[in-house]
């Protein structure tokens, strides 16, 4: 088929159009970016301020509809100090000797940190101060995490959390970088691990939940051979506090570790040969080998893997909610399973909070590592 | 003693000894044990009867105990609208709003690769004082379109006068860092403005709402990947097309979206699969109508107890079309989705 267009009118079409063609290119740039832009301040910076105004006022009924009533740092205040405290921060119990051990080691790093920073010759004013103030806030979750871990005590939802991705993403890299060394090794059949191995960071986190629930029943489940064996039949997992947080961790990394395993193979495989071969021909062992030469170069992948991780697993809330209902009690509570459960008892302004401390936290971590692990990993790199 | 020779590569070094290479194997497959064998407990239990399932573990089906299609025909054929509903839902969300990013992020990836951005201090400024000007006359009690208008007149007034006066601003790398690391924001930060914005445009429950806010979600992820490929791409054939005279729009649909295809089709499956799994937004946005599966799958336990056999079922019907893609394109993951990660 063709359209036979009469010379002049094409003429007019294009001069028609050639003067808005040009102003279009000449704007390009700005047609590119604007869009994503928009949405980007839409629904993420706009409703973060909001969120921020809505953490500060509470819901109140008045007649004819609700409205949020301004109330400054109270729903913050609740949290730290008032009634929702042993919830967040959690329960503290008396030292125990083993406590006091951990705190004494902990501080006894920030503090040799500390001091080696100030000696050392690359000092700032601006870095010293953010230093102390990030000593202190890590001292203070430190002191926190062995008063509600280490004691009779109980641990909050921000202890929870932080346990969590502790945990999962030490599991998570140990293991992804175990088999990417596996993987990378030219075995026959490697191409059906790379696969299998993927699969389930692709399930839904809720499905994983149930899948977990399912093989966590002590009296019908798949592993009841192994409970009978040790008579443990009667116990439920989900009835106990460490067992339902240790079946949430074995769920998150049963998902998660094929991500860490696929980034740091891909990282593994574009290195170049030259350097393993000559350090083989030159006798290295394999241990030295990796070492000396592979680890250091994935270094950078390594880093980057791992902030990635850290932040989306301050996210969870898939998983307890479904696998454990966030019980027993609210023990494998996460932090945005507890804003959850704040919005839906209607107190928005004291889920706000809670979203907000989380903000706070991602925030605070990210920035500590990335200036603790990742600069110093690229500056080698 | 056994030699793999590495495929590319002029001389072999991975030299895999008989012991080293059975202990290979048995790691390899006591993982591939501990990955297959959920899978595998949920395929057969979707088969079992609830019988079978509750008295006691059975392993394999014709031998330990008969399969059957009742939970199949339980959730297709009785629960038919409850299974479809939300199915339907969570491929129409998820793909179209998986398109939508992968569209809008791979244009600003382009752009800040390859476009030059300045943006002054004084603009930025501008746009903050008229966004607080619009919040304060919103929580004053006025109408929000009044707070719009004077918010936008604000902007107007002050980037054409106070703005011009400021020089430095921020560069690409800024607004890609900008971008970026929106994804460290918690989405339970923001989600209750973008509830209640929703409600105003009574929209709650809609595909609507779980479009723009799963777009919002992901784009910095887009963003990241593409940035990332698009650096990788050479230069010189966009050089050549923009010298024969082809607009930045032809380039980049002509001749940049192709060269990119395979780290945009692995980008659209990562993204595709986080929405598909997508779990918090839903929960807070839907109810009824544009519920979607991972909702489904959860209210399974609230609504009648855990009847394994029926939830087996929809979780292998939910996971199904996604694991088909990671296995058929497991090739373009490995290579086009993770060169930002490799490269730090």
């Amino acid at each position: 088929m063709s359209i036979h267009v009469s010379p002049r009118a094409l003429t007019a079409v294009a001069s028609w159009w050639r003067p808005v063609a040009g102003r279009l290119d000449r704007v390009a740039s700005g047609v590119f970016i604007l869009p994503a832009v928009v949405v980007i301040l839409a629904f993420s910076i706009f409703p973060l301020i909001t969120s921020l105004y809505v953490s500060l006022s509470r819901l109140g009924f008045s007649q004819g509809g609700v409205e949020l009533k301004f109330v400054g740092f109270d729903n913050y205040r609740k949290l730290l100090f008032g009634i929702d405290r042993p919830h967040f921060l959690g329960v503290a119990g008396p030292l125990t000797p083993l406590g006091i051990a951990a705190l004494i080691a902990i501080y006894g790093l920030f503090a040799f940190l500390l001091y080696r920073y100030a000696r050392g010759a690359t000092r700032t004013v601006g870095g010293l101060v953010g230093r102390v103030v990030a000593t202190a806030i890590a001292g203070a979750l430190a002191w926190l995490i062995v008063n509600t871990i280490l004691t009779s005590g109980r641990p909050g939802t921000l202890v929870v959390t932080i346990v969590y991705v502790g945990v999962d993403v030490a599991v998570q890299y140990l293991l992804g970088l175990g088999l990417a060394l596996l993987v990378v090794q030219h075995l026959p059949g490697r191409r059906f691990f790379r696969v299998v191995f993927l699969l389930p960071m692709m399930i839904t986190p809720v499905g994983v939940a149930y899948l977990f629930r399912m093989l966590a029943d002590t009296s019908k489940g798949p592993l009841y051979p192994l409970w009978a064996h040790f008579g443990l039949t009667d116990v439920s997992w989900v009835t106990n506090p460490w067992g339902a947080r240790l079946a949430v961790m074995i769920g998150d990394v049963w998902q998660w570790t094929p991500f860490i395993f696929i980034v740091l193979l891909a990282a593994i495989e574009t290195l170049p040969h030259e350097l393993t071969e000559a350090a083989v021909v030159d006798g290295a062992t394999r241990w030295q080998v990796f070492w000396r030469i592979t680890f250091p170069q994935i270094l950078p992948a390594t880093t980057t893997v791992v902030l990635i991780r850290i932040i989306e697993g301050f996210k969870i809330i898939d998983l307890p909610n479904v696998l454990t209902n966030g019980g027993p009690g609210t023990a494998t509570e996460s932090l945005t399973l507890h804003a959850y459960t704040i919005w839906r008892a209607l107190d928005i302004g004291g889920s706000a909070a809670v979203a907000y401390m989380l903000l706070i936290v991602v925030t605070f971590v990210g920035i500590a590592y990335v200036n603790l692990f990742r600069n110093r990993a690229t500056a080698v790199a | 003693m056994a030699i793999i020779r590495r495929r590319r590569g002029s001389v072999s070094t991975t030299t895999v000894t008989a012991p080293a290479m059975l202990l290979s194997y048995l790691a390899l497959f006591a993982w591939t044990f501990v990955v297959l064998f959920p899978l595998y407990w949920l395929a057969i239990t979707a088969f079992k009867t609830p019988l079978d399932v509750n008295s006691g573990p059975f392993y394999i089906p014709w031998r330990d105990f008969q399969p059957t299609l009742d939970s199949w025909h339980y959730i297709f054929f009785d629960l038919r609208e409850d299974t479809f509903r939300p199915y339907l839902n969570t491929v129409v969300v998820g793909l179209m709003s998986t398109a939508i990013t992968v569209l809008l992020g791979s244009m600003a990836a382009y752009a800040l690769v390859r476009m030059r951005y300045q943006v002054g201090f004084g603009a930025i400024g501008s746009f903050v004082v008229a966004v607080a000007i619009t919040v304060v006359v919103v929580i004053a009690g006025g109408p929000w379109p009044l707070g719009v208008v004077a918010g936008i007149g604000v902007f107007v007034l002050l980037l054409q006068t106070v703005a011009r006066r400021f020089r430095r601003g921020v560069a690409n790398d800024d607004i890609a860092f900008w971008m970026i690391s929106q994804r460290m924001l918690p989405p339970v930060a923001t989600i209750i403005p973008i509830y209640i914005f929703f409600q105003q445009l009574q929209l709650l429950d809609t595909w609507a709402a779980l479009i723009i806010s799963y777009t919002a979600a992901h784009l910095p992820i887009v963003v990241w990947l593409m940035r990332d490929y698009f650096q990788s791409v050479p230069v010189e054939l966009e050089e050549s097309a923009a010298i024969d005279g082809a607009s930045p729009y032809r380039i980049f649909r002509s001749i940049v979206l192709p060269l990119a295809v395979p780290g945009l089709v692995a980008t659209f499956l990562f993204v595709l699969v986080f929405a598909w799994n997508e779990y918090l937004i839903a929960l807070f946005l839907t109810s009824a109508n544009a519920q979607t599966l991972p909702m489904t799958v959860a209210a399974q336990n609230a609504t009648r107890g855990p009847q394994w056999w029926y939830m087996s079922v929809l979780i292998l019907i939910m996971i199904g079309p996604v694991i088909a893609m990671a296995i058929a394109l497991e090739r373009y993951i490995a290579r086009g989705l993770l060169v930002g990660a490799v490269k730090g």
